[in-house]
Formats: C-alpha cells, structure tokens, sequence
C-alpha cells in the first residue's frame, strides 16, 4: 500500500509531488497520458501573474501571490528559466482608465508589490510597438515568463530523484473504497493507497465523482495561440494585457521565454474535453484583439498555433481540500488560471492539509532540492562551448538548426529521470522542432536518436501519445521489394549508384544500396 | 584561428560547384564546409531522373548529378569538412563553426561563399487551423524519410501544394503502394513544372484542385482526416465548400525559404521578396567578399541553374581574393515591373561584365502568348516571345554587355506583355 496517490501530472500534481518528496512518504504519481505535463500545463500563457486580476479572498488571489515569489527559488533548483519581464495592462479609453484603477486596488487589496498606474507617453516609451491610441497602463513588475513544459518537467524529474514513482499511460478508471484507504484501478492496473490527491485537471469532476456525490462541474474553456518567429520576440518586452472583461484576462501579446512573440488567448466554453484544435474563428479572434494593443503585427512572420483547454470550475475558483464525502481524498480541482502560478503554494497548501490529516509527516533528511543542471549548447560562450565538445564529442553535433540544439543535449533528456520517450517529449524538454522549421530538418534526426537510445526501430518512434507513430510500421514498399528481388522498377528510377553513399554512413539499411 | 582564401557554407550543388570552379581558377586555398553527413545536399534525396539537362545534356539522379561535381572537388584536392555545422559569420568574414572532431572552429576567409540552401515552409507558417497529430510532414521531409532512411510516411495522402517535391513525393508515394487521394493547390495554376504535373500525377490519376486549400486537421493522436474547401480570388475559404477527406498523412508542399538566418547574423542585406541576399553581377552581397548562390539566393527550380549561378559567385570569390573585382565605374540597377515578381542579381556593374549579364527571375502568374520585354529606361532592347510564363518555372534573359554599355539610363527593367 503506497502512502499518497496523486492523479494527474500536470503542473499541480508535479508540483504537489516534489513538495511531498520532501518526507517520508511513498508516493505514485499517476498520468493517463505518456509523459508529464500533457494538459492545460503545455497549452496556456506561460505567465507568472503578478496577482491583481482575482478578486480578493478567492483562493485565485491567495494562491497567486503566494506562488509568484516562490518562482525565483523554483527556477535555480531546478534549473527552469525564468524571468520577471513585468506586464502592462494597457487602457485606450477613459473608461478601461477605471477599470486600471479598480485593478489597482484590488492588487493591494491582494498584496501585489511594486505596482504603478504610468501615462501613456511612458508606455509608449517602454513598448513603442503598442497603439498609439493608450491612454496609461498598470505595470506589475513582479509578473513574469517561464516555459511552463520544461517546469512540469523539471518538478516531475525533481519528485522523480526524491523517490516519487511515476506511472505515466495509467488512465484512472475507477476508485473502490478500502477499510482504510483507496482502490485505484487503471483499466487491469490498480494501486491502494492511504490517500488520494485529485489532480486530474479537466477530468478532476469525473475524478471526484468515483468517490463522492458530484459537488463541482469542469467546464473546457479554450484558447487559441499564435507563436511567430524569434526575429520579433523584442516586439514587446512586457507581458501586455487589454482591460479585462467578463471573459477573462484577454488576449495578451508576450514575449516567451525563449525568445518567441506570443499572441492569444480567446477563450470559449466547449462541451468536449478533447478539443484541443484551434480554429479559423478562434485563430481570427486572437488577431483582431492583438490589434487591438499593438499596431503592425508581423503575421506573415507565425510559426505555429496551437489551443489549450481551461478546467473552469462552475464553482469559479479553485476547489482545493478534504472531501466532505470522502476521508482522505483531496480535491486540488478547477485549477484554471493563475494555476500556474499559484501551483507552487497550492504544492505546500495541500502538504500542510496531509500533514492536519495524518498527524503530521516525517521530513526526509536526503532530500535534494535541485534538478542536475541542463546543459544548454546555444547558451554558452565559445569556450565554454570547445571545452564540453571536447569532453563529449556528441555536443558538436547540431541536430536541431533553428535552436541550436545538439545531439549531447537530446541525448541527456532522454536519459534522465523523466526522460523523454517521444518527439514531442524531447521537443518539451530540449526544444528541437519549437524553432521555425517546426521540426522539418531535425525530427528525422531526432527520431533516429530516439530509436537508438530507447533500443527499438524508428517506425517505433511516436510524435505524441499512444498511437501517434510518425512512421507506417510495416513494410508497404512495393518498389523496394521489387529492387531487391533484383526486378526493374516501374518508375524511372534509376541506381544510386553514388560510391559517396556507401562509404560508411549510418543509413538505416534498406534504403542502402538497393537500386532506390 | 585557422584561415582560407575562400570559405563555402553548404556543399549542396550550389557549394559545390562554386568550390569546384574556384578551384579551377587556381591559386586560392578553398574550404567547402557541410553540416550533413555527405556532400551534395537535396541532391542526395532526390533519387528521380531529370537532373542535368542542360549542363550535361543527359537526365541524372540527384546523386549522379552531385557525384560528378565530388569527383571534380576530389580531383582538385579542394578541402571539405563535414558534419561540420557553421553557427556564426561576422561581416569581417570570421566563421565560427563545430564538429565532432575539431570542437569549435574559427575561421578567417578571405572571401565567403553562402550557398546554405533553404527549407521547406511548415503548416505552422501557414496557419493552418486543427488538432496537431503525427502524420503531417514537409514534402522534402518526407521525402528524407523514404529514400534516404527507408521507411513509408503514411498509407493514405493528401498532399496541399503543388511545389516539385510535393509533386515528385506523389509518384514516388504511390509507387510505393501508398493512396495519394488529390493534391490541393490555393493558387489557381499549378506551383511546380509542368513536367511534373504530368510526369507525376496525370499519368497515376491523381487530381489536382486548383483554388482550394486545407482548412482544417482532424485527429488527435494521428491525422484522421483534412477539411478541404474552395479558396476565392483573395484566397481566402469560401464557406459551404468544405469537404472532409479522410486520411493517414497530409504532405505539405507550400514553398521553400531560402535560409539565411547566418547572413542576417552578419548583417547582409536581404531582398524581401526573394527572401535571400541583395547581391550585383558577381553574386556579391551587401557585404564585400561575401557572395551568395543557389537557393539560399532564391528558390531555384532546376538545379543546372543552380550550377551556372554558383560557378560566377565562386570565380568572382577568386577575382576579389586577387583584388581582381571593380569596384567605380557604372553601374546599373534591375527592377522588377508589372507580371514579374523579381530580378536576381539587383545590381549589375558594368566593368565587371565580361561578355553578358544573366537576369534571373519568376513572374507573378500564368501568362499566355506574352512576351517579356526588357527596358533600359524607356527604351526596349530586349523582347522574348513566351508561348508560357510561369510563377513555378524560373525565366532567364541574357544580355550582351553591349547593349549594356550603350545605356544612357541606370534602370534596367523586365515586365511581362501580353501579346493578344
Ligand atoms: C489557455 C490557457 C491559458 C493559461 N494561462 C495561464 C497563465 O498565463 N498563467 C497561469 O498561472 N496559469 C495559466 N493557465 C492555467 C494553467 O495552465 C493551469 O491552471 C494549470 O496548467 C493546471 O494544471 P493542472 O495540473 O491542474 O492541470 P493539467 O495540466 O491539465 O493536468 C491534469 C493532468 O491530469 C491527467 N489526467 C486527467 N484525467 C486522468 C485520469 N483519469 N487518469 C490519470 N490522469 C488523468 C491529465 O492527462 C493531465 O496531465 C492557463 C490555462 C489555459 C488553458
Ligand atoms: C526537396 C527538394 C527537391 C528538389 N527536387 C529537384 C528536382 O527534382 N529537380 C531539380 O532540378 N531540382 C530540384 N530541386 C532543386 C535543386 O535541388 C536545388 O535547387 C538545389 O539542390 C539547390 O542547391 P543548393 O546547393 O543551393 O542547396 P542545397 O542542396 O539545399 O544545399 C545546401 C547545403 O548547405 C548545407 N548547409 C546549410 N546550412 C549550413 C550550415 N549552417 N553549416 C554547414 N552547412 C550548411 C546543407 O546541409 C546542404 O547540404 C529540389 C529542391 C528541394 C529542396
């Protein structure tokens, strides 16, 4: 019987399994999908709010500014970037004017440091690319950027090297109540445990409702984004915010952490949980309320889009506690936005409600707080850059043109704890395929390192989840066939016959030679 | 720091050939650096036929036709390093490059050949809205996939572009034992040659839909299907077209972009509608002693052209390591007018001219029975008779120097007529 079983490894659940790995617990960490940090964690704005957008004494506001400090600690632990940019909400009107005020208000009503309302002459000076038509802004210095995928990550990894044990493709399917403690079965799986955390994100209602009458309803509410290029992440330097409006935050124009401009999101409440598609209305929204902040966008310059869901709670904040059907089962639920943000202090929150339940926990005393360093190619100084070729050769093999990334690198993600298993896995952790190529030069390459890491063929090889293979698995190569069996093929293909081919380069055999 | 006379960046046909003929100009220390496993670059995926027509009067394989400028780079002793990718140029000409081998590298040329290629534009560039599953590729990508590693990309095709490589990965796919159901095209004619249309769907019954486009991706673990539906003159959807395919992998071929993020490290001048260097009549750029040919200069159709191109960037890499190239005297500027889209090279000066100047350009859209008129000035010195004129094939014009020389306008313009 474990101790703690969490539900759901998104940010929260990572979060909440690092902070329990501090004591002298056995804790699983359970993930219907394959890797960490496939939900509302790899989807959303990657901001750290500063916190005067929730209404004071909402958990929302509590939360919030309790976890944006923790990010400075959280960062150099782990080795996750970070960066206070600050943001702006910015006003056009005399009317939004009042709306920055009463946000003010309600930022110290939070207990928001360092905010300001400037004019509009300011702003413009900070950010020439925004209208001209601005009237002033709230700056909250304290807000900042992260990459919220290579944070689960790192919490995931960091949890994972304290003894945390993770089982990712375990869909939860039901839960039984023991004597003591709680069946959880994943299909033919199940774990019992002493307790049960529930972080299952957009399903954390479904969650609940396998133990306890249905007390609160996740609505998905999407939202849609556009990246552009890194030659325009100085467009805006600032995190930009319109006025807020019923709907939420609105849609910001921010630099990412890596470099990247960010527009989005809208946001629209859906009925199915899966629809993680972006569309031509919701793509349209996000422009024209991008346009409504900064002038001369450069859309011909977008690299991708990409939408995430929202696990809005009817309730409207965040559900977080005790079941009052359900001893020892914990709701961490309807964590929508700043759930990012608040994940770190929801983490020591939900610690301190285990501790109340259990009579306390022992702390751990071989606890390591810190994740062994990425090494980052592009980051280093030429030096720097020579020394680690010549003490691994594999760091001067470039496999990923657009960032900069090296054989060494995606090698080392793979082979950590929490190691990437999948394009996508290394993408979320060392960046190949995130640049302007979208992965057209590297993923090949990519995949090839995969297979030989991982021990398996390339046709083994998965973009994503589950039956995402990138590669048909059997052999449907007529053509080849036919050239091995030494028969003339139909196309007017003719031999290689190149000597330069042969010459020891580690193609992948068939293709080698036969005519093709 | 280690230093050469001339550094080439990319050992495609581009690279190659500029080395090959610097080489044989004699006298210069050359470098040919690569970042793949081989030289030759595209040209070792395209394992069709038609390469070469009109250099070597004979249809080779990508690999036939790299070979040979190899062997010449082999029998000139010319130096090449491979795996060997360059992340850094300065204007000054110092490269920064690593390897497995030698770590990181600095290099100080003299003179600096960019001949890097380009890639493939993604559905990230064109925005097109859906889920994102496994299954969609580039067309080059794809093709990398199933010539050079050997594996199958999908079962059931639907291909958007009409750009060669999507067209050559249509035959090479159904050959292969793969559907390829149609190919969309936003454009309302075709992107790539005609050869190809015909070579590579007509004769295997694949459709083409001129004036459509994918407007959405369906699938969440791998493509199930695409929503297709007719486009307007403004290319955008026209609603109550859609219809939705269902399929195992959409192919993209949507264009190419020359790939000059090492140029703009180095601060060279780029034409915003090629995409690649500003450069005059010695394939020099912006910056002195650093020229540029092949696709990272422009998107070429035919790799002969290719060949030719990059033959006068590496000569005049040799005459300027020789201070050889004029750098007074008049000079001339070439303007793209009404039906074309853009003039390569953008400047021309006349001392450096030998005997012609070769004018490389695209027009903006199909034209029958027109004519292209060149003009310095006002005055017509140049008509050519076009049956076609195609967006997908490159046009050239040659122009004796002189006709040059007698100019009393600093303008030389091409513009599409059209002939009724
Ligand atoms: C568009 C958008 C923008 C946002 N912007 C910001 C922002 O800028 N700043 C900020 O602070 N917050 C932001 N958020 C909010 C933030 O992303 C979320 O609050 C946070 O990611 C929630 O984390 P989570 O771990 O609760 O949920 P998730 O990341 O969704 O994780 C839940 C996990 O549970 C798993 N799971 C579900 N069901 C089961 C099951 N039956 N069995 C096993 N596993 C299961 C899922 O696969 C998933 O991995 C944004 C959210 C969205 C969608
Ligand atoms: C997918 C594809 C298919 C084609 N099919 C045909 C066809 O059927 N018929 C035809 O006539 N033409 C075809 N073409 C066109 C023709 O092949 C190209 O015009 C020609 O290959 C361009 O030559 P290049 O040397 O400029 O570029 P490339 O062949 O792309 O070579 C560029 C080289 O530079 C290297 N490089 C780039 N950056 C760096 C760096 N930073 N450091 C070191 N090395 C670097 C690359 O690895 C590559 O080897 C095709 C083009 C493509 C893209």
């Amino acid at each position: 019987m474990t101790d703690i079983a969490i539900i759901g490894a998104g940010v929260v659940g990572c979060s909440i399994a690092r902070e329990l790995s501090k004591y002298d617990l056995k804790t699983v960490l359970i993930e219907k999908e394959s890797d960490v940090g496939e939900g509302a964690s790899k989807a959303n704005s990657a901001i750290i709010h500063a916190g005067y957008d929730a209404k004071p004494g909402t958990l929302k506001a509590k939360f919030n500014v309790l976890g944006n400090p923790m990010y400075d600690a959280i960062s150099s632990e782990l080795d996750v970037i970070f960066k206070r940019v600050g943001s702006l909400v910015i006003a056009l009107d005399d009317d939004e004017m009042q709306t920055l005020h009463k946000l003010y208000y309600q930022g110290i009503a939070n207990g928001v440091p360092d905010m300001e309302i400037i004019g509009g002459k300011k702003v413009l000076k900070m950010e020439p690319n925004l209208s001209k038509d601005i009237k002033g802004a709230l700056y909250a210095p304290t807000a900042g950027i992260i990459c919220p995928m290579e944070l689960t990550v790192a919490l995931a990894e960091n949890a994972v090297d304290n003894g945390v044990e993770l089982m990712p493709d375990s869909k939860v399917t039901d839960i039984k109540r023991l004597d003591s403690g709680y069946r959880i079965f994943m299909g033919e799986k199940y774990v019992d445990t002493k307790y049960v955390i529930n972080c299952a994100g957009l399903y954390s209602d479904e969650i609940n409702n396998m133990v306890a009458p249905p007390q609160f309803k996740i609505i998905p509410r999407r939202g849609q984004y556009n990246i552009f290029d890194k030659n325009y992440g100085d467009f805006v330097k600032t995190v930009i915010f319109p006025c807020p409006s019923k709907l939420g935050k609105g849609i910001l124009v921010s630099p990412t952490i890596h470099g990247n401009l960010l527009i989005g999101p809208d946001a629209e409440d859906l009925e199915d949980k899966n629809a993680t598609n972006t569309t031509l209305n919701g793509l349209n929204t996000i422009r024209h309320g991008a346009d409504r902040s900064a002038a001369n966008i450069p859309y011909k310059n977008i690299i991708t889009n990409f939408a995430g869901l929202r696990p809005k709670p009817d309730t409207d904040d965040f559900v977080i506690g005790e079941s009052k059907f359900a001893k020892g089962f914990i709701n961490v639920a309807g964590i929508e936005s700043p759930g990012l943000t608040s994940a770190p202090a929801i983490a020591v929150y939900v610690v301190g409600i285990l501790k109340d339940i259990n009579g306390g926990l022992i702390e751990k005393e071989d606890y390591i707080p810190r994740r062994r360093k990425r090494i980052r190619f592009e980051e280093l100084d030429d030096s720097e850059k020579d020394a680690l070729i010549k003490k691994d050769p594999r760091f001067a093999k470039v496999i990923c043109r657009c960032e900069t990334v090296t054989e060494g690198e995606i090698i080392d993600v793979i082979r950590r704890n929490v190691g990437a298993r999948t394009l996508d896995g290394v993408k979320k952790r060392a960046r190949p395929g995130s640049g302007r190529c979208q992965g057209g030069f590297c993923s090949p390459r990519v995949i090839e390192i995969l297979a030989r890491e991982l021990k398996c063929d390339i046709s083994d090889i998965k973009k994503g989840n589950h039956n995402s293979y990138v590669l048909i698995k059997e052999d449907a190569f007529p053509v080849r066939a036919a050239a091995l069996g030494r028969e003339q093929c139909p196309d007017q293909v003719k031999s290689r016959g190149s000597s330069n081919m042969e010459d020891g380069n580690t193609q992948s055999g068939s293709a080698k030679g036969v005519g093709l | 720091m280690i230093s050469y006379d001339i550094v080439v960046i990319g050992g495609g046909p581009a690279g190659l050939a500029a080395a090959v003929e610097a080489g044989k100009c004699g006298g210069v220390s050359v470098l040919v650096i690569e970042r793949d496993r081989e030289l030759g670059g595209i040209l070792q995926q395209c394992i069709h036929n038609g390469f070469g027509l009109h250099i070597f009067k004979e249809e080779l394989t990508g690999p036939e036709y790299a070979e040979r400028f190899i062997k010449e780079l082999n029998e000139l002793n010319i130096e090449y390093k491979l795996n060997t990718m360059v992340i850094d140029i300065t204007s000054d000409k110092v490269i920064t490059a690593v390897n497995p081998k030698d770590g990181l590298i600095k290099i100080k040329a003299k003179a600096v050949v960019l001949a890097m290629g380009c890639r493939e534009r993604t559905r990230g560039a064109l925005n097109i809205p859906g889920m994102r599953p496994a299954g969609i590729f580039t067309a080059g990508t794809s093709q990398r996939f199933v010539n050079m590693e050997g594996y199958m990309v999908g079962k059931n095709i639907v291909i958007l572009g009409s750009g060669d490589v999507g067209l050559i990965m249509a035959r090479r796919l159904t050959l292969e034992g793969a559907k390829v159901q149609l190919v969309a095209e936003v454009l309302p004619y075709p992107g790539g040659l005609t050869r190809n249309i015909v070579q590579c769907l007509e004769d295997y019954d694949i459709p083409l839909l001129l004036s459509h486009t994918v407007v959405e991706i369906c699938g969440k673990e791998r493509v199930e299907g695409v929503v297709i539906a007719k486009v307007d003159e403004n290319r955008k959807p026209v609603l109550g077209t859609e219809k939705y395919y269902p399929c195992d992998t959409l192919l993209l071929s949507v264009g190419l972009i020359p790939e000059n993020e090492l140029s703009q490290k180095a601060g060279i001048m780029l034409d915003p509608v090629t995409g690649g260097a500003v450069v005059n009549e010695s394939m020099e750029t912006s910056i002195e002693g650093i020229f540029a040919c092949g696709n990272v200069l422009h998107v070429h159709d035919l790799v002969d052209y290719v060949t030719e191109e990059s033959k006068n960037a590496g000569r005049n890499a040799v005459k300027y390591v020789k201070s050889e190239i004029s750098r007074g005297g008049p000079k001339m500027i070439a303007k793209a007018k009404k039906g074309v889209r853009y003039i390569v090279p953008q400047v021309i000066r006349l001392d450096n001219i030998d005997k012609a100047a070769v004018l490389s350009m695209r027009v903006d859209n199909i034209y029958k029975d027109s004519k292209l008129v060149v003009k310095i000035g006002d005055k017509t010195i140049k008509e050519i008779k076009k049956r076609y004129l195609r967006p997908g094939e490159m046009e050239r014009i040659t122009i004796n120097k002189g006709a040059l020389s007698e100019a009393s306008d600093s303008v030389i313009s091409v513009e599409v007529s059209e002939v009724v």
